[in-house]
């Protein structure tokens, strides 16, 4: 009975050993998001995308009336022309 | 003898769960971090344009340096290296306290190095960044 109780506790101070030396190991994965997101906010990068796409949006004058309005279905004509 | 056996799994499923948790994220939401993100922000609007000139480039290390000072109009050089060696101390600030903030101060490298690559992927193209001994533009 004492033995037993000996070993038991011993297997479980080895486990909760495990956990504590688990706990130190650096958290990679974690950092790497982390500093994904730091990184995005000092240097406005999602922002800077939302701009991109602003100022890149021409004013259409007619939006609807052409669905089929990109310019250049000839371009592709031309080449197998040879 | 049960109780006994019972009461241990009890503390070791309370040790496994309190760990799983501490794993998922890293906390970066402290006032002292958000304080050094917003110096830092403001700081870029300076810096960026000397990026792009090659002036400042990212260091391995997870820091900035002067690359080429000479790329910079004389008026302007003295701000640089004082923006620089700002934005260095911010940096090492930040990492510090994010492994502070984590209860893990011994992480501090670990976690300058992660930033280290991350700012370097993060990086417009143009810029340049250090590689082995020496500059490379990206």
């Amino acid at each position: 009975m004492k033995k037993s109780v000996i070993a038991l506790s011993a297997g479980a101070a080895a486990i909760l050993t495990a956990c504590v030396t688990i706990n130190i190991y650096f958290p990679a994965a974690a950092a790497e998001k982390a500093a994904d997101k730091i990184i995005d906010e000092v240097w406005q990068l999602k922002q800077g995308q939302e701009g991109a796409d602003k100022s890149g949006s021409k004013p259409d004058a007619k939006p609807e009336i052409k669905p089929d309005a990109k310019p250049s279905p000839e371009a592709p004509a031309a080449a197998p022309a040879k | 003898m049960k109780k006994i056996l019972l009461s241990l799994l009890v503390i070791v499923s309370l040790f496994v769960t309190n760990w799983a948790a501490a794993a998922a994220d890293l906390e970066v939401n402290t006032p002292a971090i958000t304080a050094l993100k917003a110096s830092m922000q403001a700081r870029h609007g300076q810096l960026s344009p000397f990026y792009g000139a090659g002036a400042v480039g990212l260091t391995k290390d997870g820091m900035i340096a002067v690359k080429d000072a000479a790329a910079v109009p004389l008026s302007q050089r003295g701000s640089l290296s004082g923006l620089v060696s700002a934005e260095n101390a911010d940096r090492s600030n930040l990492y510090k306290e994010i492994a502070t903030a984590n209860s893990h101060p011994e992480w501090q490298s670990e976690i300058q190095s992660t930033f280290a690559g991350r700012w370097i992927d993060k990086a417009q193209a143009g810029w340049f960044y250090q590689s082995g001994g020496g500059w490379v533009k990206k």
